[in-house]
């Protein structure tokens, strides 16, 4: 064998970890699997999550939800912009991976990651704008201030895409957590290392640990364990887009506790196209205050 | 025990019972398909009961699954073939009218509700009634200005809905459902709860009167099995359920994977919070009306007070000697502050669960009161020393009944109302504004009223965090769920 020469330099590659609690842990079940480009060479391993690494996540999740929907709106746009600052700054890093990973060309990769930026940018500005657009004050009949004002629904679970592994997945996640949910996502099974390095990116932009939590793996270990958990307030089955006798089963799952469902389309939808509001209502809750008026 | 010898008694009332002359209860009555009134598929009935007397009112059809898809049929058909090609202007002028028209048959519809539910005539009347029509009134004027709504410029309706309703507010929660539904252009199915079908057929009648066409409201009468094949026909595109959370579970179970969209508005536990600082009288009116409010079946009851340890013993006094005022009894009688328990089914849960509670340890008390002899009754009722963990402060009763709980600080009083899968509604009392503020922001709940309670209104949102639903009816945001 001979030894590398001082051109040929040998690069130090990456291990790729789950994210959980703003920490990069292995599964705990010690377990990964074999990551492929689009052509079938190998690129990484990757964690394998387990059902207990889930409820791992479910509990970062929930303990960071109190501290993250009490930020204010303007914080929290001001952090999901520092994630598009930084995300931009990697962008050469998005485009390889997401080129390899979906065996897109580079032209199609960069339009992707940048959109990706841009729709994080887009989210970013919603933080202190939807409680504007869906509250608001209620004209009752009798002496009373009646104001309707949207809250976080809590703890969401986000079955990425398996398609769009890294647009798909900003367009899921952002609008979980911009209006103050706490999330624990799972990446697309077969692309699942822009998922990874997103997460490098959530944890230098001053997103608290435990805000958003990524799982790569099977969907079939770890959705049922996170559509059946009882701590877990709303699901996303985007993930499941084309497989709906597994969406239903989910369905029914997180009907144990009434999780608010976003149902998965039947397959994966146009990340491309402007995406409305539905994303970030489905997991928000109207509160209404009443107050007697009076002297 | 002479009445005056009662806590806190002070007058004799002379008995002063509303007529039932205003109301024409038919022997029988058929299912509402189409416009008219239609013999069950397979001719089953059951009967419905005066709880105060257990008097049998009438026989009522019992739906089938064939019925319900007759009704379907004829929702759909009056969708695709009327109500969806119908401008919104004219519309809004059918609510209108159906509006008017409760108004003008106002004291009729609040006996009727009186009689067959058991509520007394002056929360029927003062309260279901007048809301109904305020409910109506306020959807009518939405139908023809949808597009300003805020589900974006061209909002179209789902087609035909599914509603299932309870025997709590048997007319007002008719409202909630019809009106909303029909301002957006869908057609309904709706099912009232068996034991309170009366006051949905004289509504059948209005819309008759109306001369709203035939297929727009559909009523088919019947219990669960009716339910369930509301929810689960095919031809439904919107399932809308108030009810309990277990059956709200099971609907959402059956609806997973279809495109069908859902609104429950299920079960809670509220907190009724009570600060050193609030006005004691004011607040102790307030968790009267909380959980004595007709009968206490009242989803959004507060039926765990949580008051604070230094005023607890003054509160408790106070409320003790105001419950001894409440007069339990006829329900047609105006001066009635309880009326009757809806069922004997209902009757025996509250009963098994305040049996439980006084097994567990907490202290029972109800003033002296008779009760009359025939009919299903409660007293009012209270709990001390309940903790946490008794089935009492975790379990929805649906009665009477209230808990008391105390706490120091008012985070320990957040902890302790959001310690419940339930999150519907909740109370605070105190004086210090930035108190109520600070503590509607951490109420898990979604509906807070502060220093006052049970509080209702056409245009103010209504509907649950957590285990007590999805989705809100009421206000600009009701209209979503019948809009896509």
């Amino acid at each position: 064998m001979t030894p590398p020469t001082d051109s040929a330099r040998i690069d130090v590659r990456k291990t790729y970890k789950l994210y959980i609690g703003g920490a990069f842990p292995r599964s705990e079940s010690g377990r990964s699997y074999t990551v492929n480009d689009a052509k079938g060479r190998f690129l990484a391993n990757a964690s394998y999550a387990s059902r207990k690494d889930a409820r791992d996540a479910v509990v970062a999740a929930r303990k960071a939800f109190g501290g993250w929907s009490g930020k204010t709106a303007y914080n929290r746009g001001q952090v999901l912009y520092r994630v598009a600052e930084v995300l931009e700054g990697r962008r050469a890093q998005f485009v390889d991976e997401v080129q390899r990973g979906e065996g897109v060309g580079k032209r199609q990769a960069e339009a992707a990651v940048d959109l990706s930026v841009d729709r994080l940018v887009w989210y970013a500005g919603w933080a202190d704008k939807i409680t504007q657009v869906v509250g608001g004050a209620n004209p009752v009949a009798g002496p009373y201030f009646n104001l309707s004002v949207p809250e976080p629904s809590g703890v969401i679970a986000a079955l990425a895409p398996q398609d769009s592994s890294l647009l798909g997945l900003v367009s899921v996640v952002a609008p979980i957590v911009v209006t103050g949910n706490t999330a624990v996502v799972t990446s697309s099974y077969l692309r699942p290392l822009p998922a990874v390095t997103l997460s490098e990116v959530l944890a230098t932009s001053d997103v608290p640990g435990g805000v958003v939590n990524i799982l790569t793996g099977r969907l079939a270990d770890t959705a049922p364990t996170l559509a059946s958990h009882m701590d877990v307030n709303g699901i996303d089955l985007t993930g499941t887009a084309g497989d709906p006798e597994h969406a239903t089963a989910l369905e029914q799952a997180a009907a144990e506790n009434l999780k608010r469902v976003l149902r998965a389309p039947a397959s994966e939808p146009d990340w491309t196209l402007e995406p409305g509001l539905e994303r970030m209502t489905r997991f928000l809750e109207t509160k209404t205050v009443w107050h007697p008026v009076g002297i | 025990m002479a009445p005056n010898e009662k806590a806190g008694t002070v007058f004799e009332y002379a008995p002063a019972p509303e007529s039932r002359a205003v109301v024409d209860i038919k022997s029988s009555y058929g299912l509402f398909i189409n416009g008219e009134f239609t013999d069950p598929a397979d001719g089953r009935s059951f009967k419905t009961v005066n709880p105060a007397t257990e008097e049998v009112l009438a026989e009522v059809s019992e739906a089938s699954t064939e019925d319900v898809d007759l009704a379907v049929k004829a929702a759909r058909r009056a969708y695709t073939r009327v109500w969806s090609r119908m401008s919104g202007r004219e519309r809004s002028k059918y609510l209108y009218r159906i509006a008017r028209i409760i108004q003008e048959r106002s004291r009729e519809l609040a006996v009727l509700e009186s009689i067959d539910n058991g509520k007394p005539i002056k929360e029927s009347r003062d309260v279901d009634i007048p809301l109904v029509a305020a409910y109506f009134f306020y959807y009518a004027g939405w139908a023809d200005k949808l597009e300003y709504a805020g589900f974006g410029p061209t909002p179209q309706p789902l087609g035909v809905a599914g509603q299932v309703i309870p025997w709590n507010f048997p007319m007002m929660m008719l409202a909630w459902k019809i009106a909303p539904a029909l301002a957006a252009g869908n057609t309904v199915v709706l099912k009232p709860a068996e034991t309170t079908p009366l006051t949905a057929l004289l509504f059948a009648e209005i819309c008759q009167q109306a001369d709203l066409p035939a297929g727009v409201v559909n009523i088919v009468t019947g219990a669960g099995e009716t339910g369930r094949a509301v929810v689960a026909h095919e031809d439904v595109d919107k399932v809308a359920f108030t009810g309990s959370t277990e059956v709200g579970r099971a609907i959402a179970k059956a609806v997973a994977g279809t495109d069908k969209k859902v609104t429950l508005e299920l079960g809670g536990k509220a907190a009724n919070i009570v600060f050193d600082d609030a006005p004691v009288d004011q607040a102790v009116e307030g968790i009267v009306n909380g959980i004595f409010f007709n009968q206490g079946h009242v989803c959004c009851a507060g039926s765990r007070l949580l008051v604070q340890e230094s005023v607890a013993e003054e509160v408790l006094e106070r409320l003790k000697r105001r419950m001894g005022t409440l007069r339990v009894g006829d329900p047609l009688d105006k001066n009635t502050d309880i009326g009757a328990i809806n069922s004997a089914e209902q009757l025996a849960r509250i009963r098994e669960l305040s049996d439980i509670g006084e097994a567990e340890g907490a202290g029972r008390w109800s003033p002296p009161c008779d009760l009359p002899a025939h009919g299903f009754w409660f007293p009012p009722t209270v709990f001390t020393g309940v903790s946490q963990a008794h089935r009492i402060a975790r379990e929805e009763i649906f009665g009477p009944v209230l808990s008391v709980l105390t706490f120091r600080t008012p985070a320990e009083a957040v902890e302790k109302a959001n310690n419940t899968p339930f999150g519907l509604s909740a109370g605070v009392w105190t004086d210090k504004g930035s108190r109520i503020l600070w503590m509607a922001d951490q109420l898990r709940a979604g509906v807070v009223w502060a220093n006052t309670f049970n509080r209702f209104d056409p245009t103010s949102p209504f509907g649950g965090y957590k285990e007590s639903g999805y989705g809100r009816e009421g206000g600009r945001h009701g209209l979503e769920a019948y809009i896509r």
